[in-house]
């Protein structure tokens, strides 16, 4: 079998669908990507609600299909793949190359290597030991995705009585997943004074279902030995401690947690990747390129995405710059940092090459807080590049601007991202 | 009357503001798009959803569905019970018809992914 | 009539069937969970203690040394995993005597590699060590091993020598009949010549059902936290605190698997059930290992949880002939429990052969091969075992590299694993970062099909009502 390529892409969801397309519509054909599971789309496949792709197919779609159109897509092309592979290690080599270890039934324990690599694992889920959450370890308390997985790929039934905290968009979805399945979703507690997930997906995941969302409430104790039984839930003061006297007791035998994703990047800090301690992403600049020559990241292993259809587009991007990598090598020349400030938690890119600047040039980031008529402001130096008024933003929410060649073609001095807030 | 409510058309999910007179809706402002003004509009009279979940299939596993178009929001529960009653048959292509006239709204329900035997 | 039923299949109980079964006697095992190390032996500090600790011209001394003397070969013989990783007992007082009282009571109790070495000594080979460290007693014997394996081992080697085991089985009376006991279980009686109680944190339950003198264990609940696995390790030794009234005070180790693990607390309970962890708990197990360890990585805790010690109120283990003839007792078994393990079966077997003499079988197995841990195997290794078999070509867990084959292999040979936490110990699917989100529903779908049942009946633990195995 083939064992040497122009691009490897490690994963085959949203992410590495579309990196694996860009570098083709590129004009790279010498391409390979490796999924570890049996199909392509990654957790798309367990996806099963709507709202994908409004962007990308300006129409509204499951996950699933979703991830059928890009996976017809790549089928089309003729972009090879391999199901069942599981990438255990990616080693820059002197010269250049990248060497990917990997497991396969198919290849056995082999060896590949590739001019570029684009990392495309996504993320994972927070779980509960992360969360320091005391009491018992019984049966029934999953998070959130594996739960998902569990009711909409194997066909299980997971409870009857549920409590799920946080309110990231998988617990939203969940609640209501769980509610049609027949469970009866008592509570959904956030710690934070609000949501880490999408308004909509409150109105029609909680609202429309008469599930109560407790906002400033975390879960302070479980019970059960060997089953759930059930859980306490306290209010949590400003610095987010519970108050004592507070804790109500929910009998329940299913507890969901959606308390974050983390970006699963244990193969790319094993191949000398520098990570974001923010994002918990590599650091890349504006070709998605990561400090190590040739090797790419996107979607939520490089940071976690709000929307799969930004997954999709910056994948895309991250596909066409490794396919110029290829032709071409790295792009030499100024590159200028990009700093956040007030207001801003992280920005992708950090750095900026103002000497190879594409037609469009995309800075994504979260913001801190919930902030109602602020202005997002980008500078250089002294001069103001962009200034945005929005009537709200909210951290469950990653910003994407758009910047035009020119706005940046003379740009010297470092980029900062912040917040304008309004003096009342 | 005025009414406030968040629009679920899109993940941007705006803050729509609706003046309601005598069961009507005559003015939505805080939209982005006229899809926002259209779904205050079938929100605060007829409201409908499209329901997604998973129907059985003979290979074991099952296969995510939805209703081909949104369907009266009262009638999740009917609609999902007879999906539940049902079994796809396999192979199914996405966007096949595996349920027709789901709980007599006239909506269709068609699989959401393709699937082969097993 | 059976010869010797042992209660409990912790790692007492197994390493006593282990040592029983090399002679020519009929040996059954039965433990109320479904499977073995379920108790004690579960959840605690996974150390081989070098035997410092211990009262000289005690069991506790005696046992922890030939423990730790068998434990290598052991190891090596049955597949589970052990690493002589060195400990250091910090003082961090200016008066370093506690540590001479040790070393003393160490070599006395016939434990080799005892030094002491000042605080920058100390730091010299462990630089995570704190400023406050005056000085330490290094010791070279100590080890950390794999409890479950290391009971799952001695199980497995029993059981391929001919010993039975009942698991999810409860003794619920204990009755003399002639020439033995009528061990009443809600599975039916057993009849055996001799009883060997290693029931753990339930042992003076079991105890009184035969015998009129008190026993009295308490259970004493240690709180730990796991943390993620390390490409460099915060530290490569046992590091423990100079000794308090109650216990050995917090720890902060490295796991065979890679993690680096703190704890326990000590505090004693009434209830033999409560494995809830508490925030106390953790936040003195923090404040406690910051101590001793700067730098230790609490953001990566991914689990943490309570450990229920077993202590007796005589300071020694309790391991004899009770009042009634042929009921052995081998209890108040808290730490070095685990280390003391193989030498409590040595030493409960000659207790046993003085009731009921026995010879040696010519046939003992003294091996057992254990499930293969694809990823400590070398590229080439896995390779051929992909050839061989694509099953562990497929990997499951991803955190630990654990694959299909691993999980199949533990579900499928004798006393195999049944649920979640069953798979987790035998193969480590499930230990790692993400905490078995990834890999528990293709471990649930392995699992149920093995056992005939629906995938969100396989447990994490515990005992299924109908009867699986």
């Amino acid at each position: 079998m083939k064992s040497d390529y122009n691009i490897i892409i490690i994963g085959g969801g949203p992410a590495g669908m579309a990196a694996a397309i860009g570098a083709k519509e590129a004009g790279e054909d010498d391409i390979l990507i490796l999924e570890r599971d049996s199909v392509l789309g990654g957790i798309l496949n367990q996806c099963i609600h709507n709202g994908f792709g409004l962007h990308t197919f300006n129409e509204e779609l499951t996950g699933p299909e979703y991830a059928e159109r890009f996976a017809d897509k790549v089928r089309e092309l003729g972009i090879p793949f391999e199901l069942e592979t599981m990438v255990l290690d990616v080693t820059p080599m002197s010269d250049g190359r990248k060497a990917v270890s990997l497991i396969s039934a198919q290849r056995g324990a082999v060896t590949l290597t590739a001019k570029a690599v684009i990392l495309a694992m996504g993320c994972r889920e927070r779980p509960r030991g992360a969360l320091n959450i005391p009491g018992f370890r019984p049966q029934g308390v999953y998070t959130a995705g594996t739960a998902q997985k569990l009711v909409n790929l194997e066909g299980a039934q997971v409870g009857k009585e549920v409590v799920i905290l946080g309110s990231g968009d998988i617990g939203l979805i969940m609640a209501r997943r769980m509610t049609l399945e027949g469970a009866h979703v008592a509570a959904v507690a956030e710690l934070m004074p609000y949501s880490s997930g999408l308004k909509r997906n409150i109105v029609q995941c909680l609202d429309d279902y008469g599930i109560p969302l407790l906002l400033s409430h975390t879960v302070v104790d479980i019970k059960g030995k060997e089953k759930l039984e059930g859980v306490y839930i306290a209010e949590v003061d400003e610095n987010r401690k519970p108050i004592a006297g507070s804790e109500v007791y929910y009998p329940c035998d299913t507890l969901l947690l959606s308390c974050g994703l983390l970006p699963e990047n244990e193969l790319s800090s094993g191949a000398g990747v520098e990570i974001d301690p923010r994002t918990n992403g590599a650091f890349v600049n504006d070709r998605l390129e990561t400090n190590i020559e040739g090797v790419f990241s996107c979607g939520n292993v490089l940071h976690v995405h709000d929307l799969v259809d930004f997954v999709s587009e910056e994948s895309k991007r991250a596909g066409a710059n490794a396919a110029l990598y290829v032709k071409e090598g790295r792009k030499g020349g100024r590159e200028v940092n990009v700093t956040v400030g007030n207001g801003v938690r992280y920005s992708v890119p950090s750095k900026i090459n103002t000497d190879a600047l594409p037609e469009l040039t995309h800075i994504r980031f979260r913001v801190t807080g919930v902030y109602k008529d602020a202005s997002i402001i980008i500078k250089s130096g002294e001069r103001e590049i962009l200034r945005r008024k929005s009537r709200i933003l909210v951290p469950s929410e990653m910003l994407d601007i758009i910047l035009k060649r020119d706005k940046l073609a003379d740009v010297t001095d470092d980029i900062n991202v912040y917040l304008e807030e309004v003096q009342s | 009357m005025t009414r406030e409510l968040i629009c679920i058309n899109c993940p941007m999910g705006c803050m729509l503001t609706a003046e309601v007179e005598g069961g009507e809706v005559t003015k939505v402002s805080g939209n982005t798009c006229p899809r926002g003004e259209q779904y205050a509009k079938t929100e605060l009279t007829a409201p409908v959803r499209t329901v997604t979940t998973t129907m059985k299939t003979a290979g074991g596993k099952p296969v995510p569905v939805k209703t081909k178009a949104p369907i009266p929001k009262d009638k999740i529960f009917d609609v999902v019970a007879a999906i539940k009653s049902a079994t796809a048959p396999l192979p199914v292509k996405m966007g096949d018809v595996v349920l027709e006239n789901a709980a007599g709204t006239g909506v269709d329900i068609v699989s959401a992914r393709s699937m082969n035997n097993a | 009539m059976t010869d010797v039923v042992i209660i409990g299949a912790g790692a007492v109980g197994c390493a006593t069937a282990m040592e029983l079964s090399k002679y020519k006697l009929s040996v059954c095992v039965i433990d109320k969970e479904s499977d073995v190390c379920e108790g004690t032996t579960k959840a605690n500090s996974a150390i081989a203690h070098a035997g410092f600790d211990a009262e000289p011209g005690t069991l506790k001394a005696r046992l922890n040394v030939r423990g730790s003397e068998m434990m290598e070969e052991l190891a090596r013989k049955l597949q589970f995993a052990y690493i002589r990783n060195e400990a250091m007992v910090l003082c961090f007082d200016e008066d370093t005597s506690g540590l001479n009282v040790l070393k003393e009571r160490g070599e006395k109790n016939g434990v080799k590699g005892l030094s002491i070495i000042s605080g920058d000594e100390a730091r010299a080979i462990e630089p995570n060590l704190t400023d406050e460290v005056q000085a330490a007693l290094l010791a070279k014997t100590s080890a950390i091993v794999c409890p479950f394996e290391m009971t799952i081992a001695f199980a497995e080697n029993a059981f391929a020598n001919g010993a039975e085991f009942r698991l999810s089985t409860e003794v619920t009376g204990i009755e003399k009949v002639d020439n033995g006991f009528k061990v009443k279980t809600n599975k039916g009686d057993i009849e055996a010549k001799a009883v060997i109680n290693a029931a753990g944190v339930y042992a003076d339950k079991i105890h009184s059902m035969v015998s009129s003198t008190p026993l009295k264990i308490t259970p004493r609940k240690g709180e730990y936290m796991l943390m993620d696995k390390e490409t460099v390790p915060t530290v490569s030794r046992t590091i423990f605190q100079l000794p308090t009234k109650m216990g050995k005070g917090i720890l902060v180790t490295p796991t065979v698997h890679g993690n680096l693990l703190a704890g326990p607390t000590a505090v004693d309970i009434d209830d033999k059930e409560n494995t809830a962890t508490t925030s106390e708990g953790l936040n003195e197990v923090r404040a406690k290992g910051s101590l001793s360890v700067k730098n230790v990585p609490w953001g990566k805790v991914i689990t943490s949880f309570t450990g229920l010690r077993a202590v007796g109120e005589s300071g020694d283990f309790i391991i004899e002939e009770s009042d009634a003839e042929g009921f052995f007792d081998a209890a108040g078994i808290e730490s070095p429990g685990l280390t003391s393990a193989p030498a409590i079966g040595e030493y409960l077997a000659e207790l046993v052969s003085k009731r009921i003499p026995f010879e040696k079988k010519a046939d003992y197995i003294d091996t057992r091969q254990g499930v293969i841990h694809f990823a400590q195997l070398t590229d080439e290794q896995r390779d051929e075992l992909i050839k061989k078999d694509p099953a562990y070509g497929r990997i499951v867990c991803r955190c630990c590299t654990v694959t299909e084959g691993e999980i199949l292999d533990a579900i499928n040979r004798p006393l195999g694993a049944t649920t979640l936490d069953g798979v987790k110990r035998r193969t480590g699917a499930g230990m790692g970062r993400c905490q078995a989100g990834f890999c528990s529903p293709t471990s649930m779908v392995l699992i149920a099909k093995k056992l005939g049942i629906k995938t969100e009946d396989v447990l994490k633990n515990g005992v299924y009502e109908s009867e699986v195995r």
